[in-house]
């Protein structure tokens, strides 16, 4: 537990403690875990473990199964490009790979300067705008691989500005 | 707090004059009702919301224009939408620019905008009212009622038209009875498989006493389907009270949603919905002043598609890897944590309040013998109205892909529609007569699935396609039986090949013979249909594969190894457009001097130059 500072324990802790009512918490606990810190380390898993009682095997087990919990820190701009057949079928994979050739990532992959993750999503359910990317959650409809650069450079300004 | 069936009738009385007012105008009013579905907020629909909220505090207004968000109108390509009632006009494309326009215009000088006005396609002409459009003429909603009219954030405008009516019409009747009324309606499962839901229901209640559960499934995971996130986010109440009517029949006090993570907004609005709910006493302890007493609870998917499947989405909630169990013992017997639970979908739920609000012969009007009512299918892909569309049972899919979906766009021909996502399969245009309905859709070599509609044209590579969903198989198998864990991946393989022209006929018999394998050996539904989408493109599209494997040739130029980009010399124009373009520099040339030529060893075939060049002189070969 060296790792985890004092701030983060009694975070974790209070999430643990929300759900202490649950039948089966270990789900709802995670999200929390997740949406708070962007990602769920081992240190995490064995802290939630102590408190709720759950093999630490079993945690490491939900965890690695569910594409939304992640072991590693995300990017601070997560780039998810559906790729769910309306998607798909109007040139999806074309503005992921896109993505991938400017920032020189691959999709699930975070760049070094953790500036961004660039990840394949499945239908995100809006088909009647495809293909669609979402940004930090904003979503770019109807995207052409053309406006590909222009947004990732609005970031990196953004960024740069900052 | 509405404490018995009275106090909910006086209720309803009150909200419904109040909608009915709004909608026709009492007063000289005038209400403005945006479309707030995902697609449209994500082309600015609230910034347009706020800029209407500015103008109207700006005017002194407030007392005489309203303006708020409803649900998914279902037209997404054409979104987003602004409603004016008591007209009913629809302006469609709305940009936040235009809010001035409509205020001056419209709202203040009741003069109509003719430049926002939907334009028929065929004819030309100019529509006013969403009736008179052609994509909504042949639609019946059902399961999408309320959605698009009601604010799905006030309770108030949900009892305004029937919410909780057809709790309290179960509830003055015996369990038993319920359950004959959803039998009766020849309601069936919306999730895919088609189940009767009055015979699930019937298990549940033949258990004894005790802990029982109602769960929704709204882990909409195929791709191209988006309807009950829609129903979720546009009449949220709907489903809690098919909920609650499925609660009471069975005997379960409890009810779980498991909604997908990746769905903020309908989580957000359901949430709203049942506090909203709770708080007039709809859901608690004794409904209406009966025994009867029924909590709703929300549980997060956390991005798996196997968590569709029934058993596998209880384990889900049960804080577990999300694997599915065999079965038996089913869930009606042994369920969420062991108790006898039954498992809707969010369509199916939406439509029980419906049938006994407005009764059995309301539903049954519509539909086929076996299929009984409407169902909403996402069309998508190469269409020209994309959106969510109800139709009854029984349309045909030329109503479906031409009346409906205003056919193919840029005059390109139709190839195939998918139904019924991963697990489904295509339809050709030899099928396009052919009426939908359940059984008829898998007499055919596809299914009804959730009801995601994918249009392709022959643009589409049907081998591709099929690699597409085995891809996505693959990825969600769950990795519990050998048969889906592996053999996806040896299918994904051979498929692989093709794609990239180096596979030999032996692959192909071996593809098909995988396919039987994975169907029969597998131990959950994900498994037993993956084959599904490579079956029926081979049943339809055979001579695509041999293409790919004997000729080396991908006949839809979609196979980026099997194709390539090239500068018709005679068409060049020697602009230099396309070599600037051109992110490899696999383009040279001089300009005004010497036709340009791509570099076949540089060329990445990404396409810039080809959606470049203005002269069309760039073409697949």
């Amino acid at each position: 537990m060296a790792h985890l500072n004092e701030a983060a324990v009694k975070k974790i802790t209070e999430i643990c403690d929300r759900y202490a009512n649950e039948k089966t918490p270990l789900m709802m606990i995670l999200s929390d875990v997740q949406n708070e810190y962007g990602y769920i380390p081992l240190e995490v898993q064995e802290l939630i473990s102590e408190k709720t009682g759950i093999s630490v095997a079993e945690i490491y087990g939900v965890v690695t199964f569910y594409s939304f919990f992640s072991l590693k820190p995300k990017g601070k701009y997560v780039i998810g490009c559906c790729l769910g057949t309306a998607c798909y079928v109007k040139g999806a994979q074309q503005v992921l790979d896109k993505f991938s050739e400017i920032i020189g990532i691959r999709a699930g992959e975070t760049s070094e300067d953790g500036m961004f993750t660039l990840d394949a999503l499945r239908c995100i359910g809006a088909c009647g705008i495809a293909p669609a990317v979402t940004i930090n959650g904003k979503v770019y409809p109807k995207l052409a691989v053309s406006d590909v650069p222009k947004i990732v450079e609005e970031y990196r300004n953004m960024e740069a500005n900052a | 707090m509405i404490k018995n069936f009275e106090e909910l009738n006086a209720k309803y009385n009150a909200c419904r004059a109040k909608m009915d007012g709004k909608f026709a105008g009492e007063g000289g009013k005038r209400a403005i009702v945006l479309c707030g579905g995902t697609g449209c907020l994500s082309s600015n629909s609230q910034e347009i919301k706020e800029k209407f909220e500015a103008l109207i505090a700006e005017k002194g207004l407030g007392d005489k224009v309203s303006v708020n968000i409803a649900g998914c109108f279902g037209f997404c390509s054409q979104g987003p939408f602004v409603k004016i009632y008591p007209e009913d006009t629809l302006y469609r494309l709305v940009k936040p620019s235009d809010v001035e326009e409509i205020m001056e215009k419209d709202i203040i000088g009741g003069e109509i905008i003719e430049r926002l006005l939907y334009v028929d396609p065929a004819s030309g002409e100019k529509v006013q009212t969403q009736d008179e459009i052609n994509f909504y003429k042949k639609q019946r909603r059902i399961s999408l009622f309320g959605c698009g009219t009601i604010n799905p954030e006030d309770i108030n405008e949900a009892l305004g038209i029937g919410a909780f009516q057809g709790l309290a019409n179960a509830l003055k009747m015996d369990r038993a009875d319920v359950i004959k009324n959803v039998l009766d309606s020849g309601l069936r499962g919306r999730g895919g498989g088609g189940f009767p839901t009055g015979r699930k229901w019937q298990f549940a209640y033949a258990q004894p006493d005790g802990d029982k559960y109602v769960v929704c499934n709204g882990d909409e995971g195929d791709p191209g389907a988006f309807m009950d996130r829609s129903i979720l986010e546009g009449n949220p109440l709907a489903v809690i009270e098919g909920m609650a009517i499925a609660g009471y029949a069975i005997g379960a006090q409890n009810g779980y949603f498991y909604v997908r993570a990746e769905y903020p907004i309908a989580v957000n609005r359901l949430r709203l919905a049942i506090k909203e709910a709770e708080e007039l006493g709809l859901l608690g302890d004794n409904i209406l002043g009966t025994d009867f007493s029924f909590r709703v609870h929300i549980r997060l998917g956390a991005g798996a598609f196997v968590c569709g499947e029934e058993t596998a989405l209880l384990n889900s909630i049960e804080g577990k890897r999300g694997m599915p169990r065999p079965r038996p013992p089913f869930p009606a017997v042994k369920g969420l944590w062991d108790s006898p639970s039954i498992i809707n979908n969010v369509e199916t739920l939406a439509c029980v309040p419906y049938i006994l609000r407005e009764g059995v012969d309301a539903f049954t009007q519509y539909g086929t013998e076996k299929s009984k009512g409407t169902k909403v299918f996402a069309l998508g892909g190469k269409v020209n109205n994309v959106g969510l569309v109800e139709i009854p049972m029984g349309t045909t899919l030329r109503e479906l892909i031409y009346d409906i979906g205003g056919g193919i766009p840029d005059g390109k021909e139709f190839k195939a529609i998918q139904t019924g996502g991963p697990s489904g399969g295509c339809l050709t245009k030899d099928e396009l007569d052919a009426v939908i309905y359940f059984d008829n859709l898998v007499a055919m070599g596809s299914m009804m699935g959730s009801g995601g509609a994918i249009v392709m044209d022959e643009d589409n590579c049907m081998v591709d396609v099929a690699k597409f969903y085995m891809e996505f198989i693959c990825d969600e198998s769950c990795g519990k039986c050998s048969p889906c864990r592996i053999g996806t991946k040896r299918m994904l393989e051979i498929l692989t090949k093709i794609t990239d022209g180096k596979a030999t006929m032996k692959d192909l018999d071996e593809l098909e013979e995988l396919s039987y394998t994975i169907k029969e050996g597998s131990l959950c539904g994900l498994g037993q249909t993956a084959a599904n989408p490579v079956l029926s493109t081979l049943a339809h599209f055979k001579d695509e594969y041999i293409a790919h494997i004997v000729e080396g040739r991908c006949p839809a130029k979609v196979c980026k190894n099997l194709m390539k980009y090239e500068i018709e010399a005679d068409k060049c124009k020697k602009c230099s457009l396309c070599a600037r373009q051109c992110p490899v520099n696999a383009i040279t040339g001089v300009v005004g001097k010497e036709p340009y030529v791509i570099d076949q060893d540089k060329c990445i075939k990404c396409g810039m130059c080809l959606s470049s060049c203005k002269f069309k002189a760039i073409v697949k070969k």
